[in-house]
This record gives structure tokens, C-alpha cells and sequence, in this order.
């Protein structure tokens, strides 16, 4: 079964596993190729199809260019906006995380498990259940269609996925080394800063990553709680496609959406392992 | 057990200022994360019995929200949706990802780079796949129209603006997105499969699918219930990708529950009966979710009991 062989079975696997890796990638292909081509090429065939030559200049109009909304900046505002949304939030709920993660686990306080229970039901309850209470509570604390209302927002649900990575990671440090630094007189900082944050790397890098590319590639609240000019990119997309339906313009709305979907693929590229552990992580929960 | 440190000695006033940074840095994060999902729940439930609409008022009026947003044909047709699209979507993205994570444990040659591939939609936002796959299936731009410029004129793939075929589309995109997540479980899952299990099937003269048939699959079990719960749990609250694939559309054919919450809160103004169709959803939610919870519970009792 597993033997190294190339009997006629072996090439039937690798043309299965070759054809769906085609099927695959194939949707990232037309789009990088329709990227680099005029509108009217597109226009005139389909879709899909091969560059009659290299038009770089989609993206230089779909980074900074063409009409979103009667604003003609491009892209480029709207990815400030994810930026300034998703840096924040992604290094706030970590931190945190890491830390309440550390308290549940090996800090240990009355009530602990009873928290950490509701918390990670965080994982489970949907976004509509939340959507009209953070309405509510953003315009009373003045921070609706603001990116800071979307950072609050993702910071603190943010929280039950990273508290959960952080707990699950830390509660494999052995006790002892906790209570051997407590004796010694070390408190609850010091045990973090000098103890579990040197250990800690995989499982920042883990969270880091899935933060990232969760609140990257949120919709639902960015589109419910900004207008305008405070949309994250996603939103903007979709403002995007809706503005120009009806004079299509297939090459710059590609390479918009290359640039889109840009850092988070960067960031899986970069960071694959820990990109799948994050994703079966959040499976075993 | 470390409780015992804490509370040998009850803690001097003075020791509680001292030591106050601890406690904020403890539970403030913790209570606004646990208050919030209480609180917004409790929120979310009663405005679903008030008579609510432009804004939250007070006021109770039972069940008639959730009646009448059960009786809308808006909600029947994305139920009938979510069930339709759900099973089929939750199945072959399975089948999708047992399959490729099989092939991929056959010891080929380039399995990194396979797996990569499998797995990159993940990294990209439902937005994007949905704006990239309506191109795809649209007919006049998409694959269709690829096929009438290469001469085969009767080539007909309409399914993105056919009412009867529309969901599909979802279906379509929704495995593509997803189907590598499955596999990474699976093939995590026959990665480890004892090796002595597997050996001892061959010398029993078991070929390669009887024992994969008889032997390997069905350690598969407990992964596949986690996969298919997980699935499930995207497939109820779809948003990003039907908004961008569909939008609903043709007309409402492919209306989804959590595009009916966003329709009665933000676009119809009718906040009661959107927190009502909220609330139904996290009621299909936790007929998914229970039922999954008691079975952990009881394999972990078993675990422990074993």
C-alpha cells in the first residue's frame, strides 16, 4: 500500500492528486491572469484567458485609482483601514490571551474553570446573536463607524480563541516549575515574563497568525458597524462590485482583489506550519 | 491544587492593592469576555419579545416575532436552503477531503506542496472567493462563456442565475474554500493510525482498500463527527460568501438565515424579528452543538473509565 512503486496504480494517484491541485489553484490563476489584462480584452472574451500583453497599470488604478462611492482612491484606503483594525486587535487579543490564557492554567484563582468555560462558548455563539447588542453599546460609547469600535469588537471576541490556544498550550508546563517560582517569592508578572513568555513563541506565533488573518478577512461586522470611507477592504469590495455592475471593469476589480487577499496568503505562505496548527487547534476544542 | 498557595492565609487589605495589577490583568479581560457573550445573549433574546422595530423598545409581544418570521416565505426558502446546502456541502466536502487526504498518504512525491495548494483557500476571506467564483460561474463572462468562444456553442452552465440551481453555486464555492480543512483533520487522523494495526492487516492478506475499508477508516470516526460539527457550524451562519457569490439572488433563491438577520435588522428596520431569526439560528446551531457536546462527554468518561 505505501510502497514506492510506479505501477499503473501510482500514476492513477498522482493524476487524481494533479488534477485537483489544478481545480485548486485554477480560480487564483484567472484571477492574477485577468489582473493583467485590459478590461476591454476581458470584455471582448471571457473570464479565462491568457494576457495579450501586460497591463500593470490595473494595478496601479486599483490600488489608488479607480471609484469606490464617489471617492476615487482606490484600494488603498481601505487597506489602511484592515491594517489599522487588524494590527491592533490582532496584538491586543493575543497579549491578553496570553495572559488570562497563563492565569487559567497555571496561575490558577477561585473560579477559574467556571470563566474559562463561558469564555470559550465564544467559540460557538454566532455573530448575529451579538450584531444589534454592539450596535447599541458602540453608538452609546461613540465609537461606531470607527475603526476603534472594530478593534474593541475583535479584540474582545478575539479573546475566546486566544485564551483557548494560550490555555491549552501552557497547561503542558509542568506545575512544579510555577510553584518552585512561587516559593522563591515570584509573582504572577515575573512568573509570565521570565517563565512562560520564553516558552511561549509557538503558540504566539500560532495565535498571531489565525488572529490576523480571521479579523483580515472579517466581513460581517466591518459592513454592519462603518460606512463610507471606514470600511475594512472586504466591505470595500463589495462596495466595489456593487458600484461598477454596470460598467464591469474585470482587469482592476482583479487586481483589486489580488491586493485584497494579498497579506493573509503572504502570511500563510510565510507561515504555513503554524497557519494548519492554528486551524486544528481550533478544531480540537 | 495550587488553590492552596492562594489561600492559605487570607490576603491583608494592603496585600490586595499590592497585588490589584495581578487581579485587573486577570479579570478584566475575562469578564468582558464572558459578560459580553451572557449579556449580548440575554440582549439578543429579549429584544426577540418586544415589539421592536427602528429601535429597541419595551414592551413584550411573546412569540408573535418568531411567527411571524417562521411564516415569512423569506425564512422557508433559507431553511429549506440551509438544509439543502448544509447536507451537501457538509458530505462532499468529506468525501472532498477523505479522498485527498488519502491520496496524499500514499507516500507521493511533492506532498508539502500538494498540501499547500489544498489548503490556501482557507488563508483568503469568503469575499474574495465568493466575488472570484461569481466570475467563474457567471455565464456571459465565466466558464460558459469560455466554452462558446472555443466553439462549443451548446455548453450550457447557467446554475449562478437559475433559481433551481443557484445554491449549488455556494455549494461549489463552499467546498473549495473548505474541503482542504477536512483534510488536514483526516489525513492528521491516518497519520496516526498505528502502524502495527495496518501491518497486521496486510499479513492477514488484506489488500490496500479492504484495509483501508476494514481498518483505517473507521478509527476515522471521531475526527469525522469534529469535522462534520465544524462544517456545520460555518454552513448555518454563512454570510460573507453568499453575499458576495449571490447575494441571495436570483430573486431570493438562495436566501440563507443569517442574510434573513441581516435583511430584518439592517435593511427592513424590524430589530424584534431580526433578533427572533438570530435567535433560531443559534437554536439550529445548538441542535448541531448538543447533541455533539454529550457525545464528547461521554467518550471522555469512557476515556477516563478505560
Amino acid at each position: 500500500m505505501r510502497d514506492r512503486s510506479f505501477a499503473p496504480s501510482r500514476i492513477l494517484i498522482y493524476l487524481v492528486v494533479t488534477l485537483f491541485a489544478a481545480a485548486y489553484l485554477a480560480p487564483l490563476v484567472v484571477v492574477v491572469l485577468n489582473s493583467l489584462r485590459t478590461n476591454e480584452e476581458i470584455a471582448q472574451g471571457s473570464m479565462i484567458g491568457w494576457p495579450q500583453h501586460l497591463a500593470w497599470s490595473n494595478y496601479a488604478l486599483a490600488w489608488s485609482g479607480f471609484c469606490v462611492a464617489e471617492t476615487c482612491a482606490g484600494i488603498r484606503p481601505y487597506m489602511l483601514n484592515s491594517a489599522l483594525i487588524t494590527i491592533p486587535a490582532t496584538i491586543f487579543s493575543t497579549m491578553l490571551g496570553a495572559v488570562a490564557g497563563y492565569a487559567v492554567s497555571l496561575w490558577r484563582f477561585r473560579g477559574d474553570s467556571w470563566i474559562y468555560g463561558i469564555v470559550t462558548l465564544g467559540l460557538f455563539l454566532p455573530q448575529q446573536m451579538r450584531l444589534l447588542p454592539w450596535t447599541f453599546v458602540l453608538r452609546d460609547i461613540g465609537l461606531i463607524n470607527t475603526l476603534s469600535g472594530l478593534v474593541l469588537i475583535h479584540t474582545i471576541q478575539g479573546l475566546s480563541f486566544t485564551v483557548l490556544f494560550c490555555r491549552n498550550y501552557y497547561v503542558a508546563i509542568p506545575h512544579e516549575l510555577i510553584r518552585a517560582a512561587r516559593i522563591d517569592g515570584a509573582g504572577f508578572f515575573r512568573i509570565f515574563w521570565r517563565i512562560i513568555l520564553p516558552l511561549s513563541s509557538p503558540i504566539l506565533i500560532v495565535t498571531v497568525i489565525w488572529q490576523f488573518t480571521h479579523i483580515w478577512n472579517e466581513f460581517l461586522y466591518g459592513v454592519t458597524f462603518t460606512t463610507g470611507q471606514q470600511q475594512p477592504v472586504t466591505a470595500a469590495l463589495i462596495a466595489l462590485s456593487a458600484a461598477i455592475a454596470d460598467i464591469p471593469q474585470h482587469g482592476v476589480q482583479s487586481a483589486a482583489v489580488i491586493i485584497a487577499a494579498l497579506p493573509t496568503l503572504l502570511i500563510y505562505l510565510l507561515g504555513g506550519r503554524y497557519f494548519v496548527r492554528g486551524l486544528t487547534a481550533g478544531a480540537v476544542k | 491544587m495550587t488553590d492552596a498557595v492562594s489561600t492559605a492565609t487570607r490576603p491583608a487589605a494592603s496585600d490586595m492593592v499590592r497585588r490589584l495589577p495581578e487581579y485587573l490583568m486577570i479579570w478584566v479581560p475575562l469578564l468582558l469576555s464572558a459578560a459580553h457573550l451572557i449579556s449580548f445573549s440575554i440582549w439578543t433574546i429579549w429584544i426577540s419579545f418586544t415589539p421592536s422595530t427602528l429601535v429597541p423598545v419595551t414592551g413584550w409581544v411573546g412569540l408573535r416575532n418568531y411567527t411571524s418570521v417562521l411564516a415569512s416565505r423569506n425564512w422557508q426558502i433559507a431553511f429549506d436552503n440551509l438544509l439543502l446546502f448544509g447536507s451537501a456541502f457538509v458530505l462532499l466536502s468529506l468525501i472532498t477531503g477523505l479522498l485527498l487526504a488519502i491520496l496524499l498518504d500514499q507516500r507521493i512525491r511533492g506532498e508539502n506542496v500538494l498540501r499547500s495548494i489544498f489548503l490556501y483557500p482557507l488563508a483568503v476571506s469568503f469575499v474574495v472567493t465568493g466575488t472570484v467564483w461569481s466570475w467563474l460561474l457567471n455565464p456571459g463572462i465565466g466558464i460558459e462563456k469560455l466554452a462558446h468562444d472555443l466553439g462549443w456553442a451548446s455548453f450550457h452552465f447557467d446554475w449562478l442565475v437559475n433559481r433551481d440551481m443557484a445554491i449549488w453555486t455556494i455549494v461549489i464555492a463552499a467546498i473549495w474554500q473548505s474541503s482542504g480543512f477536512a483534510m488536514a483533520l483526516f489525513l492528521a487522523g491516518l497519520r496516526s493510525v498505528d502502524a502495527d494495526i495496518i501491518k497486521a492487516a496486510q499479513i492477514d492478506g488484506a489488500g490496500p482498500i479492504r484495509t483501508y475499508w476494514r481498518v483505517i477508516l473507521p478509527t476515522l470516526w471521531p475526527i469525522t463527527i469534529t469535522v462534520v460539527v465544524i462544517q456545520l457550524q460555518f454552513a448555518i451562519s454563512a454570510f460573507d460568501l453568499v453575499r458576495a457569490l449571490t447575494n441571495g439572488g436570483p430573486g431570493i433563491a438562495t436566501q440563507l438565515p443569517a442574510l434573513v438577520v441581516y435583511d430584518l435588522m439592517f435593511q427592513r428596520s424590524q430589530l424584534g424579528r431580526g433578533a427572533a431569526a438570530a435567535v433560531l439560528m443559534l437554536l439550529i446551531l445548538l441542535a448541531v452543538l448538543l447533541p455533539y457536546a454529550a457525545w464528547r462527554y461521554v467518550q471522555r468518561r469512557q476515556a477516563t473509565h478505560a
